[in-house]
């Protein structure tokens, strides 16, 4: 037992404090000042105004057995060895201490102090626990220190007191409290775990009560801040701990500030921000998955895979081209858009797709990709519609048949006319929309021509949500998402262009038929294309055509003949040909030239420029529609690219007006008898009476003459 | 949009699709900047483009510091020969443009304050509206002078804080539902977007002081709006 003094161990233990680990050896009571901190009791020896060092030195030496038992205070203040054990342990070497410290360390981290202090960095405890068991008088250096501070942590109020008084470097005592808050945590385990041993029955009560009072008192709550001292001062000890700050005891205020700030802001700002920020999160993490998706699978097939299959466009570049003409979304959001183009070509059996282009919404926009299925991956939804629509047809028949006493209607319901195929006409290409990158691909249906008939006539906002209803008049047959595929059909149908010569017809046996079928649908790249000079795309509208058919006035791209399909109605057939001779409709055929776009009240329907004046030898030749406000296109001379961002309106100069209801039918056909007159007025009823007399009259008098003549023959 | 964060700006904008080539912003950028050396302007603000069939007009706009006080607008573009119309196309862009900042030039609430002495000035300690805030269309003023403030009566006006609130919010507007709010990029990006004057943006990021508005577009009021809502 070293009787350092005990101001002199205070000091080292002090020094030592920060370093902890120091070997406790040899400092039987050596570390008062550790030992206390370690161990429990020294709340206890808080409460108790004991005498500071002296006190500690007096008792804490035979604690050996004590420390073991409960840190709280049992083993009282056996020790009477009064070796100042804590200055005196911390300074010793550490490493006897430290596997005793293992030993101990267990129980103790149980306990939430204990758990607190990192293990890396607090020697208190162990040394403490270990001191404690081994309860040694001897001058073994951990076990007295350990005795000490168990001794102490007994008396833990006098430690701690008597700290206090000495107005120790708030570090060390705070080292202290957190060597008694470990204690006191690992007490109650000890309590449990050991039984006092022998020395500790004579534990005063009292000391266990003023180690119970002290942490009680130091596990008040504050009444202003709902912290206690308790958890403070092991959290400013774990934090210090933890990152070893220079000079530890010259900013321990301000540690002592964060922590309480650190606090603050995770009991009450938590609340307000996270509502806030969580769908930042959400999106954030849904686009995370986007960039994760590469790593997915294998590594090697799949690159090769994926280099082979070219289904995916090279966004960038084309963004990089728009970007020099001034349209564009942002680099971010189209490399996003990029990544989720590659997740849609994943996850579907895509023999093509592109990005089309954004539509605004009011609360959403949609993100549009075209994409073109390999062959034979369709999904046919729409048979089923078809054979409705037939069964529909035969129902109506049987029902005239049946009900002869009401009087027929004449009015037959122009037959619908059917969708095009998958793959011809408006149907080429298949679209998925979403509303953000990261969010999941939807599928448009395909569109009908009544759809595209009737959004000719309407203009309306898209929403943003698919499922919204399309209230106008005419009213539109489908929700919104109709609507959306019928102007995305529209768009692409108007502005689609191409250089001249990039695609060129198939070589089909068929040129220009003049069925129904009509025009050429069908259009392949020409590998001979040589590119044309940039000069040329600009000045000449001609070097551009349409590479998307043309929608009839029908609502087809190829014209249906309803005629034809009657053959049920014979009878009608005949009339019809002769009064309802619908005439075939003709569009302009595929790969016109946009010179022959018509304009719109002298505006011509394309605006050309050079994307750069200053530099022009590595310009491009960009493509703006003022019919579709926001379509451009862009060509380099060898690349091209169509592209559309805006409302997906048409441009109109004249103001939309809603189109007029149409004229009330005849009910019935006007025949005399069921001619409406007007009611005869009194002066004609009265010349119609009087009329009428004056024949009754004179066929009387006709009569009676008659009768007269006859009786004048008799004579 | 000011000047000095033009490149953040129109990145923060380009949700609208229509941005600026990068020969035209590296030319505007140092445009401006004349253009605030010549003028001495406080602040100038790149109000936007306009399309024209030919070729755009790139507007700008200086502001002195005053903030309410009627501005210096100034253009560049080729103009448009067209020997038909009447009026020349100078006035018939500067009214365009008048009559567009009139009625969709917007600002967030509490980015300008009103001394007692009159002119208004840059709220310097503006940190940007809250999420909750953000998201809703009174949070959100004319940049011009109020029109409907006296209208209010007098309960409403109570609320009001004189020094804030001495514009036009955008609540009121007719025909409702002009604007379209939208979020982007999570919550970190509230965008609003004209429907009566189709190609003005507005996008301000909450919780910081960006925040501007940017025109581009044909020039053209939306007649049409009614219908299509």
């Amino acid at each position: 037992m070293e009787d350092s003094t005990s101001p002199k161990q205070e000091k080292e233990n002090q020094e030592e404090l920060g370093e902890t680990r120091r070997p406790w050896e040899g400092k039987t009571a050596a570390s008062p000042q550790y030992s206390e901190p370690e161990s429990s009791e020294p709340l206890e020896a808080k409460q108790g105004p004991e005498t500071g060092r002296q006190s500690r030195s007096s008792r804490p030496w035979s604690p050996q057995s004590r420390a073991k038992t409960p840190l709280g205070g049992p083993a009282g203040p056996e020790t009477s060895s009064p070796a100042p054990v804590s200055p005196r342990e911390p300074s010793s070497s550490p490493s006897p201490l430290a596997p005793a410290r293992q030993d101990l360390a267990a129980p103790p981290q149980s306990d939430r102090t204990t758990s607190v202090i990192p293990e890396a960095g607090t020697p208190y405890p162990d040394p403490l626990k270990q001191s404690s068991d081994k309860r040694e008088s001897t001058p073994h250096h951990t076990s007295q220190s350990e005795g000490n501070t168990f001794q102490q942590s007994q008396q833990p109020k006098p430690h701690l007191c008597g700290r206090r008084d000495v107005s120790y470097n708030n570090a060390k005592q705070k080292e202290l409290r957190f060597d008694v808050f470990q204690e006191e945590d690992s007490n109650s385990d000890y309590d449990l775990q050991q039984p006092a041993p022998g020395g500790s029955e004579v534990a005063p009560s009292m000391l266990e009560i003023t180690i119970q009072n002290a942490k009680a008192y130091l596990l008040k709550t504050s009444s202003n801040s709902g912290f206690n001292l308790y958890d403070h001062l092991s959290n400013m000890l774990t934090k210090i701990l933890n990152e070893r700050p220079e000079n530890a005891v010259d900013i321990f205020e301000n540690i002592s500030q964060d922590v309480k700030m650190a606090h603050f802001s995770k009991k009450f700002d938590a609340l307000q921000n996270e509502n806030e920020l969580l769908p930042t999160y959400e999106i954030a993490e849904k686009q995370k998955a986007l960039f994760l998706q590469g790593h997915l699978e294998g590594v090697d097939q799949e690159l090769e895979d994926e280099i082979a299959e070219n289904a995916l466009p090279n966004v960038m570049e084309s963004a990089f081209y728009f970007e020099q003409a001034g349209v564009g979304l942002g680099t971010d959001e189209t490399y996003r858009i990029f990544l989720a183009l590659k997740q849609l070509t994943d996850t579907h059996p895509i023999q093509r797709c592109r990005f089309w282009g954004k539509i605004l919404g009011l609360e959403m926009n949609y993100v549009v990709a075209e994409v073109e299925f390999r062959e034979g991956e369709d999904e046919e939804e729409v048979e089923e519609e078809d054979v409705a629509e037939e069964r529909d047809n035969g129902e109506s028949e049987a029902h005239e048949d049946e009900e002869d006493e009401l009087p027929k209607s004449f009015y037959k319901a122009p037959q619908a006319i059917p969708k095009e195929e998958s793959r011809t006409g408006a149907n080429k290409y298949v679209y998925f929309v979403c509303n953000e990158p990261g969010r999941p691909w939807v599928k448009l249906p395909p569109v009908i021509p009544a759809q595209i008939v009737i959004a000719r006539k309407i203009k309306k906002f898209f929403t943003g949500r698919l499922d919204a209803p399309i209230i106008s008049y005419p009213p539109f047959p489908g929700n919104e998402s109709n609507y959306l595929r019928a102007q995305i059909a529209r768009i692409s149908a108007g502005t689609h262009v191409s250089p001249l010569g990039f695609y060129q017809f198939g070589e089909e046996e068929g040129e220009e038929e003049e069925e129904a079928e009509g025009g050429q649908n069908s259009f392949e790249e020409n590998p001979d294309f040589e590119g044309i000079q940039v000069i040329d795309l600009v000045e000449s509208l001609s070097n551009w055509v349409h590479h998307v058919q043309h929608i009839l006035s029908q609502g087809r791209c190829n014209w249906f003949n309803s005629i034809q399909k009657n053959e049920e109605e014979e009878e009608e057939d005949e009339e019809k040909d002769d009064s309802d001779y619908i005439e075939q409709e003709v569009g302009p055929p595929l790969l016109t030239p946009i010179s022959e776009d018509l304009e719109i009240q002298n505006i011509p329907p394309w605006t050309t420029r050079l994307s750069s004046n200053l530099i022009p030898q590595y310009a491009i030749a960009v493509l703006q529609s003022n019919l579709w406000p926001g379509a451009y296109a862009f060509s380099n001379g060898k690349k091209f690219e169509n592209f559309y961002i805006g409302w997906g309106h048409k441009y109109s100069p004249d103001n939309y007006t809603p189109p007029v209801p149409p004229p009330v039918y005849q009910e019935y056909p006007s025949g005399p008898e069921i001619t409406e007159m007007d009611d005869p007025s009194v002066e004609e009823e009265q010349a119609f009476r009087a009329a009428q007399e004056a024949v009754l009259l004179a066929a009387e008098n006709e009569e009676s003459e008659e009768d007269e003549d006859e009786e004048d023959d008799y004579d | 949009m000011d000047a000095d964060s033009l490149l953040l700006s129109l990145e923060l904008a380009s949700g609208s699709g229509q941005g600026l080539s990068p020969d035209r912003r590296a030319s505007l950028l140092t445009s401006l900047m004349l253009v605030k050396r010549d003028y001495r302007y406080d602040r100038v603000l790149f109000w936007g483009r306009i399309l024209g069939l030919v070729a755009d007009y790139y507007i700008a706009q200086g502001l002195s510091e005053d903030q309410l006080a009627p501005r210096k607008t100034l253009y560049r573009g080729a103009p448009l020969l067209s020997p038909q119309v009447q009026i020349k196309e100078e006035t018939r862009l500067v009214s365009v443009i008048e009559q567009i900042d009139k009625a969709v030039a917007i600002i967030p609430r509490g980015a300008l304050f009103k001394t007692p002495f009159g002119p208004t000035h840059v709220n310097r300690t503006f940190e940007g509206l809250s999420l909750s805030e953000a998201k809703k269309l009174s949070s959100y003023f004319h940049f011009r002078e109020p029109v409907e403030l006296k209208n209010k009566t007098l309960l409403e006006k109570a609320d009001l804080d004189p020094s804030l609130d001495f514009m036009d919010s955008l609540e009121h507007d007719i025909p409702k539902g002009s604007w379209s709010i939208q979020m982007e990029r999570g919550n970190a990006l509230v965008v609003l977007r004209s429907l009566l004057w189709p190609g003005l943006t507005f996008y301000h990021a909450p919780h910081t002081k960006n925040y501007g508005y940017i025109y581009v577009g044909t020039g053209e009021k939306n007649m049409d709006l009614p219908f299509m809502l």
